[in-house]
C-alpha cells in the first residue's frame, strides 16, 4: 500500500478512536488517539502493517501526561507516532508488553520516570535508578524539586 | 609498590572514553607495562584505583565498598572530567556529589578523555610523587 | 598460531554485587537470566532542558564514548525535523565521513574484546594496534581521537583542510592488507567454525518481536538499516551494500561485523574523494515550536531522538534511545538453554557498552553465588583450547 492508502485506511479502520491526525510532512504523521484504543491500534500497526516499533516517549506537559508511540514502516519511510493524553493526577493506561515483547523495558522506565500505571505489565520494577530512590518522585515531571539535602551543586570554588 | 604498581580499573557510571582510553593504555602503541604497570585481577591485589566517571547513586555504594576491601596504603586515581567535579553532570538528579567526596583522591588527570600520554604522564608523575615522599 | 599468554586484559574484575547479569543455572545449563542496569543513567534527559539546542549537542556527545558520532547525529537530524530543514551538501558528506570512520573503530574495538573472550589474544592486540591507525585518521580530520565535536543543528562546526584529505585517505588504505587478513582468518577458521555456529541464536521471529536492531537483528535474516530505509547524509549518492546473514548465531554477528567494516572504508573513502564545495551551517537562528524525530544507524543499531520545542531556545522534551536498549532484552532469548562457556560470548555479540558484560555472576538454583565474570570468560576461553586440540588430533 502506498503512503496515503495507509493513512486513509487508518482513518476510516479506527475513525472511531482517533480524535486528531497531524500530517507533518511526507516521512511523519502524529495520531492522537484515546487510551482505551491504544491496543486496538498498536496490535493493528504493530502485527498487521508490520511496523517496527521503535520507542515510546513521556512528555509531562502541565496540563496532561503526554505517551507517544512511535512506529516506523520501512519501506515507504514513513514514522507513525500514536499520542495518548492521560490525567496528571493519576495516570493508567494498558501495557503493551503482552502484545509484543519489545515494549517492556520502556513501560518500566516511564513508569519510574513520570509515574505512570501500566495495567497488565508482567514485571513493573525498578530499572534504572536506585534502590534509595524514594517512591512518588518522579524526575522527569515539571514540578520535580531537589529532595536530597546532601547533594552539592557548586564546585566549591 | 613502586616497582610494579598493580592497577585497578574501575568505572562509575562513565560515558566509557575514558576506559577506553585506559586500555588504550595497555595496547602496543602507548604500553604502560614497560614502566611496570599490571591490571590487578582483583581488588585485594590493588595498589592503585582508576576511577572513572561522575559517581552517580548506584555507583557510588560499589565504590565505597571496594575501597573498602583494598589493601591499604591504596591511591586513588581520577581520569577525565567527570570524576574530577562532575564536569556538566553537575546539575544532574542522578549525581549528588563528586568523587573527593567519597574516596580520597591523590591524583586528578584533566580531560574529556585525557589522552593515553596524558594519562602515562599522570601516572609517572604519581609515582615521582611517591618517591619523592618517602 | 604461536602461544603467547599475554598476562594483562581489558576487563575489569569482578565486583562482589551487585551484577549486571545474573544467571541462573542447572549444572552446566542456563536455565534464567536477570539483566540489571542503571551503572550509567546520569540523567541527560532532564539535562537538556537546561541547556540551550546548541549546548545540549555536547552533552549529548557524552551519553556513549564508543559511538560519540551517533547520538548528536541523530539528535541534530532532530531538531532540523522541527522545522523541517536540510542541510548543505557539503556538510551531509562530512557527517557522513565522519559517522563511517566512527562505525570502523567501533567494530574493531568489539572485534578485539572477541578475540579476547575466545583466547584469541594476539588477535586482540593486533585488532586494537589497527583501530589506533583510523582514530589518527579522525584526528587528522577533526582534532580529536573521540569527541570529535562536529555536529550542530543546521551542518557542521568545522571544515574539513583539503590539504588533510590525501594524508587521511593514505592512512585509511595502510590498514586494508592486515583487515582483508584478518578477514580470512576469521571467517575460514575452522576452529571458529565449530565454536561460534549454532551458538545464541536469534530467530527472525524473536529479532522482530524484541525490535532488535543494527547487526544483531542483521545477522538474523531481517534486512532493516537505517541507511537504506530511510537515506541521509550521503549514503544515497553512494555505491554500497547492507550485509544480511540468514542463521542468527554468534558466528554470523561476527560476520556481520566483518564485512560492514569494508563497506564503512568504501563509502569513508569515496565521500573524501567527492567532497562537494559549498556552505557547511545554514546557521539557524531560532527554532518553531513543534516536534522532531532524528535516527541514525550507529555501528549498534538504530538511534532514535525525539525533541520538542516550545519556541524558546531549549528544548522542552529531549527523548534519547540508544540501540542497546532494545537489544539487550533479547538476551533472555538467546542465552537460555545454553552452557556457561557460551555464555560470554553470547552476552557480547549484542556488542554492548562493553564494561557491562563484565559484571556477570552465575548462581545455582538454590541462589548460592558459583561464577564470576572472570571465571566466565575462562571457561569461554577454556572451551576454544578444547575445541582447537581436538582438531589438532584429527
Amino acid at each position: 500500500m502506498t503512503r496515503n492508502e495507509i493513512i486513509d485506511d487508518l482513518k476510516k479502520r479506527f475513525k472511531d478512536d482517533i480524535t486528531n491526525i497531524f500530517d507533518k510532512s511526507e516521512k511523519r504523521v502524529y495520531v492522537e488517539i484515546k487510551p482505551e484504543s491504544l491496543e486496538r491500534c498498536a496490535t493493528y500497526l504493530f502485527k498487521d502493517l508490520k511496523a517496527r516499533f521503535n520507542i515510546a516517549s513521556g512528555v509531562d506537559t502541565r496540563l496532561h501526561i503526554e505517551i507517544l508511540y512511535h512506529f516506523s514502516i520501512e519501506y515507504i519511510n514513513l514514522l507513525i507516532s500514536l499520542r495518548v493524553k492521560l490525567k496528571r493526577e493519576k495516570p493508567v493506561i494498558n501495557s503493551l508488553a503482552p502484545v509484543f515483547k519489545g515494549a517492556n523495558w520502556i513501560e518500566r522506565e516511564i513508569h519510574e520516570i513520570l509515574g505512570v500505571e501500566f495495567r497488565g505489565h508482567p514485571d513493573l520494577r525498578r530499572l534504572l535508578l536506585s534502590e534509595d530512590w524514594p517512591e512518588g518522585v518522579y524526575p522527569l515531571r515539571r514540578d520535580y524539586t531537589e529532595w536530597d539535602k546532601t547533594a552539592i551543586r557548586d564546585r566549591g570554588v | 609498590m613502586l616497582k610494579s604498581p598493580w592497577v585497578f580499573h574501575f568505572s562509575t557510571g562513565s560515558c566509557n572514553n575514558c576506559d577506553i582510553e585506559v586500555l588504550d593504555c595497555l595496547t602496543p602503541r602507548f604500553d604502560i607495562e614497560r614502566f611496570g604497570m599490571l591490571l590487578a585481577p582483583s581488588i585485594k591485589h590493588a595498589d592503585v584505583i582508576l576511577v572513572t566517571g561522575s559517581c552517580n547513586r548506584k555507583s557510588a555504594v560499589r565504590l565505597k565498598r571496594l575501597y573498602e576491601q583494598a589493601p591499604k596504603p591504596c591511591l586513588v586515581v581520577a581520569i577525565g572530567e567527570c570524576s574530577l567535579s562532575r564536569g556538566m553532570f553537575i546539575y544532574s538528579y542522578n549525581c549528588p556529589v563528586p568523587l573527593d567526596k567519597i574516596v580520597p583522591v591523590d591524583a586528578y588527570i584533566p580531560g574529556c578523555p585525557p589522552k593515553p600520554e596524558a594519562i602515562i604522564s599522570g601516572a609517572v608523575k604519581l609515582i615521582e610523587k611517591i618517591k619523592g615522599n618517602l | 598460531m604461536a602461544k603467547s599468554v599475554i598476562p594483562i586484559g581489558p576487563y575489569h574484575p569482578l565486583q562482589e554485587e551487585p551484577e549486571f547479569f545474573r544467571l541462573t543455572v542447572d549444572g552446566e545449563t542456563v536455565v534464567d537470566i536477570d539483566v540489571n542496569i542503571g551503572y550509567n543513567h546520569r540523567g541527560i534527559e532532564k539535562l537538556s532542558e537546561r541547556k540551550t539546542f546548541d549546548q545540549s549537542t555536547f552533552v549529548i556527545e557524552r551519553i556513549c564514548g564508543i559511538c560519540s558520532t551517533s547520538h548528536p547525529f541523530a539528535y541534530t537530524r532532530a531538531v532540523e525535523d522541527i522545522i523541517p530543514v536540510e542541510v548543505p551538501p557539503r556538510a551531509k558528506y562530512i557527517r557522513t565521513i565522519i559517522a563511517e570512520g566512527e562505525r570502523i573503530h567501533s567494530h574493531l574495538l568489539w572485534l578485539g574484546l572477541a578475540g579476547h573472550f575466545l583466547g584469541y589474544n594476539t588477535v586482540y592486540m593486533w585488532v586494537w594496534k589497527l583501530r589506533e591507525e583510523i582514530l589518527d585518521v579522525m584526528e587528522i580530520l577533526s582534532g580529536n581521537r573521540n569527541n570529535y565535536a562536529m555536529f550542530k543543528p543546521g551542518g557542521v562546526r568545522r571544515d574539513i583542510n583539503p590539504d588533510d584529505i590525501p594524508s587521511a585517505v593514505k592512512k585509511i588504505d595502510s590498514i586494508i592488507p592486515t583487515l582483508n587478513r584478518l578477514k580470512k582468518a576469521i571467517v575460514d577458521d575452522p576452529v571458529l567454525h565449530v565454536r561460534l555456529k549454532g551458538i545464541g541464536i536469534l530467530t527472525k521471529e524473536d529479532a522482530i518481536d524484541y525490535c532488535a536492531l543494527g547487526p544483531t537483528s542483521r545477522a538474523s535474516g531481517v534486512a532493516k538499516d537505517v541507511r537504506k530505509d530511510a537515506p541521509y547524509g550521503a549514503y544515497d549518492q553512494i555505491d554500497w551494500d547492507m550485509i544480511v546473514a540468514e542463521n542468527g548465531d554468534v558466528f554470523d554477528k561476527v560476520v556481520v561485523r566483518v564485512l560492514e567494516v569494508f563497506e564503512s572504508i568504501k563509502i569513508m573513502k569515496t565521500c573524501l574523494k567527492n567532497l562537494p564545495e559549498g556552505e557547511i551551517d545554514l546557521n539557524i537562528a531560532d527554532i518553531p515550536p513543534g516536534e522532531g524525530i532524528g535516527a541514525h544507524e550507529a555501528p549498534r543499531g538504530e538511534t532514535f531522538h525525539y525533541v520538542r520545542s516550545d519556541g524558546t531556545n531549549r528544548p522542552a522534551r529531549h527523548k534519547v534511545r540508544a540501540p542497546t536498549f532494545m537489544n539487550l532484552p533479547t538476551c533472555n532469548s538467546t542465552v537460555i538453554g545454553e552452557t556457561i562457556s557460551d555464555a560470554a560470548i553470547i552476552l557480547a555479540s549484542i556488542d554492548p557498552c562493553y564494561c557491562c558484560t563484565e559484571r556477570i555472576a552465575v548462581r545455582n538454583e538454590k541462589g548460592k553465588k558459583i561464577y564470576s565474570g572472570k571465571d566466565l570468560i575462562r571457561l569461554s576461553q577454556q572451551k576454544t583450547e578444547i575445541i582447537k586440540r581436538k582438531m589438532r588430533i584429527k
